[in-house]
C-alpha cells in the first residue's frame, strides 16, 4: 500500500521514543503534518513544541543533545533547513550534536502551497556542510530503516521526507545496508540514479520502456551523503549513459553528487533530471511533476533520446 | 448592511469559494482578517487603479502570507485585480498559494514564510524616509507568527529608526496550526511586548469597523514611533463551524460545507 514517507517517519519515531526513553522530539507548529504528533501521543513528556521559531528550535536541539539526549527536530523541509542553515552548521554539525533534522514536504510535490513552501535546495545546502549526512528515502520501509539507523548512532543528519503517498519498493523484511546504493531494476546501457519520490517515477518509466524493448537500470540512492562512491562507480562502469532523477534543483543535490564521483573516477555522459534551476509554482503535485519534467513520461523521454542518438 | 459591510461579506464568500475550489488553502486566518483588509483597501490606503502597479503609493505586506485568499478577494472586490479568483492555487495561475509580487500588481511583497514580511515592511518604511515621501506602510501579522524571532528583530529596528510611517496589525485570533497559541508557544502579552520595544500600541476588536478606522487614524497621528494594532479577532469569523476552530486553519471545505458556509454568509446580504 502506498504511504507517504512522513507517515512512515511518524510511525517509526513513535516506536523509537517508546524503546528509548532518552529521545526528545521537537517540532515548530507543524506536528500534525510532520507526524511528530505520533511521538507526542506516546511520550508527551519528551515532546516539545517550540512554536513557529525554527531557528530557536535548532539551537534548543543543540542544547538538549549536548546534555546526552538524541533529538529529532522536525518542520517542513523548507523551514527546517532553509530558515536555520547557519544555526544547523554552527550549533549542530560543527559541535557534532546528536540531532536528526527530519524535514517533511520536501520538493515540489508539496503542491498547491507554492514556491515559499517547496524545498528544492534543501539537499544542496545540507550536503555542503562538512560531516553532515543527508538521507532521502523512497518508500515506507526504507524510511523506517533509515530512521531506526540514525536513532542508533550519535551523529547529526538530515532526512528529507515527502508529503504525498509513494508506492513500496521494499518490504518489511528487506535487509538494508544503509549508505549503499540499491539496484531496484537491473537493465542495460542506461542507468538511472534516483532518490525519494523519483524512484517511483523511474520504476513506472521502466514498465513503459520495457514494453518498447528498452530496459534501464534503476538505482535507488537514499544516502546522498556520504555517497557510496564504490557502488556508484560500479554502476557507471556497467553502462553507457547515465541519468539522475531528483525532486530538487539540479544544482547541489543527487545529480551534482553523482557528477562529482563520475568526474573523479569514471567520466561519462550524465543527464540530470530535476528542477532546472528555476522556481516552480502552485498546482497539484501530479501536474507539477509533469510541468517540471519530473514525471515518468519525462524519464521515458530521456531514455528514448539516448537510444535515438545511437 | 452598509457598502463596506457588503464588500466584506463578498470577500468572505469568495474566500470560502476559492479555498473550496482549490481544495486547499487557509480559510481560518483569511476570515479573521476580512474587516481589517476591507478598511485598509476601501478607506485607509491611498491605492487605486492608476497607481496599483507602482511602489509610489501606500503599501501593504501580508506577513501572514497564508491568508492570500483574503488579499486576492479584497483586491478583486476593490477592482484592483482582474484574474479569475477560481484559478487560485491552480497550475499557471497568477494567484499563487502564497502571495507572489511578481505575478500580481497589487501584491507588494512575496510572503509565505512567516516572520519575513514584517522585516520587508520595515525596509519599505525606511525607504520612504530616505525618499522623503509621506506614503504609509501597513503589515498584517499572525499571532502565531509573533513566535518568530525575526518579528522582534524587526520590531526593534522599526522603533530604533522611529518609523512612524509604519503600522503593523496583529491578527490576534488565539490560534495557530497545532492549537491555541497559549498552549503551543505563548507569545503573549503581545501588546506589552511591542510597547516595551518602543511601539505605539492600540488594542481593538478586529471585527469592529469603527474601532479599526479609529486605530488607523491614531496611527497616522502618532509621530516618532511605529504603531502596532492588536486586533482581537475570531479565526474563521462568519462561518459558524469554522469559528474558533484550529482544525480550519489550512483545510478546504467540501461541497456540502461550502454550501452551508455560503448559506450563512448570504443570509447577511
Ligand atoms: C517560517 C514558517 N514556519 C512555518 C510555517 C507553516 N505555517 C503556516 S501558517 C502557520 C500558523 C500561523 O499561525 P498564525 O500566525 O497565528 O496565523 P493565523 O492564525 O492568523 O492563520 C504555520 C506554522 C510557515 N508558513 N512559515
Ligand atoms: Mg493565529
Amino acid at each position: 500500500m502506498a504511504k507517504a514517507t512522513r507517515e512512515a517517519y511518524g510511525e517509526e519515531l513513535q516506536k523509537l521514543v517508546q524503546e528509548n526513553d532518552k529521545i526528545v522530539v521537537l517540532d515548530a507548529d507543524l506536528s500534525g503534518s510532520t507526524k511528530t504528533a505520533m511521538a507526542k501521543k506516546v511520550a508527551p513528556e519528551r515532546f516539545f513544541n517550540i512554536g513557529i521559531a525554527e531557528g530557536n528550535m535548532i539551537g534548543v536541539a543543540a542544547g538538549i543533545a549536548s546534555s546526552g539526549h538524541p533529538v529529532f527536530a522536525s518542520s517542513f523541509a523548507m523551514f527546517a533547513t532553509g530558515r536555520c542553515w547557519e544555526q544547523i552548521r554552527n550549533s549542530i554539525v560543527y559541535p557534532g550534536m546528536n540531532v536528526k533534522i527530519c524535514g517533511s514536504h520536501g520538493g515540489i510535490s508539496v503542491g498547491e502551497d507554492g514556491v515559499s513552501h517547496q524545498a528544492t535546495e534543501d539537499m544542496a545546502i545540507m550536503r555542503s556542510i562538512p560531516e553532515m549526512r543527508v538521507f532521502c528515502p523512497c518508500d515506507e520501509w526504507e524510511t523506517k530503516a533509515i530512521i531506526r539507523h540514525v536513532a542508533n548512532d550519535d551523529k547529526p543528519c538530515y532526512v528529507r521526507l515527502g508529503r504525498s503517498a509513494v508506492e513500496n519498493f521494499f518490504d518489511e523484511n528487506t535487509k538494508f545496508e544503509i549508505g549503499k546504493v540499491q539496484v531496484l531494476n537491473r537493465g542495460q546501457k542506461v542507468a538511472i540514479f534516483a532518490t525519494g519520490l523519483m524512484v517511483q517515477e523511474c520504476m513506472k518509466a521502466v514498465s513503459t520502456l520495457k514494453a518498447q524493448g528498452m530496459e534501464p537500470t534503476v538505482v535507488d540512492v537514499s544516502c546522498i551523503k556520504p555517497l557510496d562512491e564504490e557502488g556508484v562507480v560500479e554502476i557507471l562502469k556497467q553502462h553507457d549513459f547515465v541519468i539522475t532523477a531528483e525532486e530538487h534543483n539540479i544544482i547541489g543535490g543527487l545529480g551534482s553528487a553523482i557528477c562529482e564521483v563520475a568526474c573523479k573516477l569514471h567520466p561519462i555522459k550524465i543527464r540530470r533530471i530535476g528542477i532546472q534551476d528555476e522556481f516552480a509554482q502552485s498546482g497539484s503535485y501530479k501536474e507539477l511533476l509533469k510541468a517540471y519534467k519530473l514525471s515518468d513520461e519525462a524519464i521515458v523521454e530521456a531514455v528514448k533520446e539516448y537510444y535515438q542518438s545511437l | 448592511m452598509n457598502s463596506l459591510e457588503k464588500h466584506a461579506n463578498n470577500i468572505r464568500k469568495n474566500i470560502v469559494k476559492m479555498v473550496a475550489n482549490a481544495k486547499s488553502g487557509h480559510p481560518g486566518g483569511s476570515l479573521s482578517a476580512t474587516e481589517i483588509l476591507s478598511v485598509l483597501y476601501f478607506e485607509e490606503m491611498k491605492i487605486d487603479e492608476s497607481n496599483v502597479d507602482s511602489c509610489d503609493r501606500d503599501r501593504f505586506v501580508l506577513s501572514k502570507g497564508h491568508a492570500s485568499p483574503c488579499l486576492y478577494a479584497t483586491l478583486a472586490e476593490r477592482g484592483l485585480l482582474h484574474d479569475d479568483l477560481m484559478t487560485f492555487r491552480k497550475l499557471n495561475s497568477n494567484l499563487q498559494g502564497h502571495p507572489n509580487m511578481r505575478s500580481v500588481a497589487g501584491v507588494d511583497m512575496s510572503t509565505g514564510s512567516l516572520g519575513q514580511g514584517i522585516s520587508a515592511a520595515v525596509g519599505m518604511a525606511i525607504a520612504n524616509k530616505v525618499d522623503h515621501n509621506d506614503h504609509r506602510i501597513y503589515a498584517l501579522l499572525g499571532d502565531g507568527e509573533c513566535e518568530e524571532g525575526q518579528v522582534w528583530e524587526a520590531a526593534m529596528c522599526a522603533a530604533h529608526y522611529k518609523l512612524d510611517n509604519l503600522c503593523a496589525i496583529v491578527d490576534f485570533n488565539g490560534l495557530q496550526i497545532d492549537g491555541e497559541i497559549q498552549d503551543v508557544m505563548n507569545p503573549c502579552p503581545i501588546d506589552q511586548k511591542f510597547a516595551a520595544f518602543g511601539w505605539n500600541v492600540i488594542v481593538i476588536d478586529g471585527h469592529d469597523y469603527d474601532q479599526i478606522r479609529a486605530a488607523f487614524a491614531k496611527a497616522r497621528a502618532c509621530k516618532g514611533q511605529p504603531t502596532m494594532i492588536l486586533a482581537k479577532t475570531i479565526k474563521g469569523k462568519g462561518v459558524s463551524f469554522m469559528e474558533n476552530n484550529a482544525g480550519w486553519h489550512g483545510v478546504a471545505p467540501n461541497e456540502e460545507q461550502l454550501a452551508q458556509a455560503l448559506k450563512e454568509l448570504e443570509a447577511n446580504d
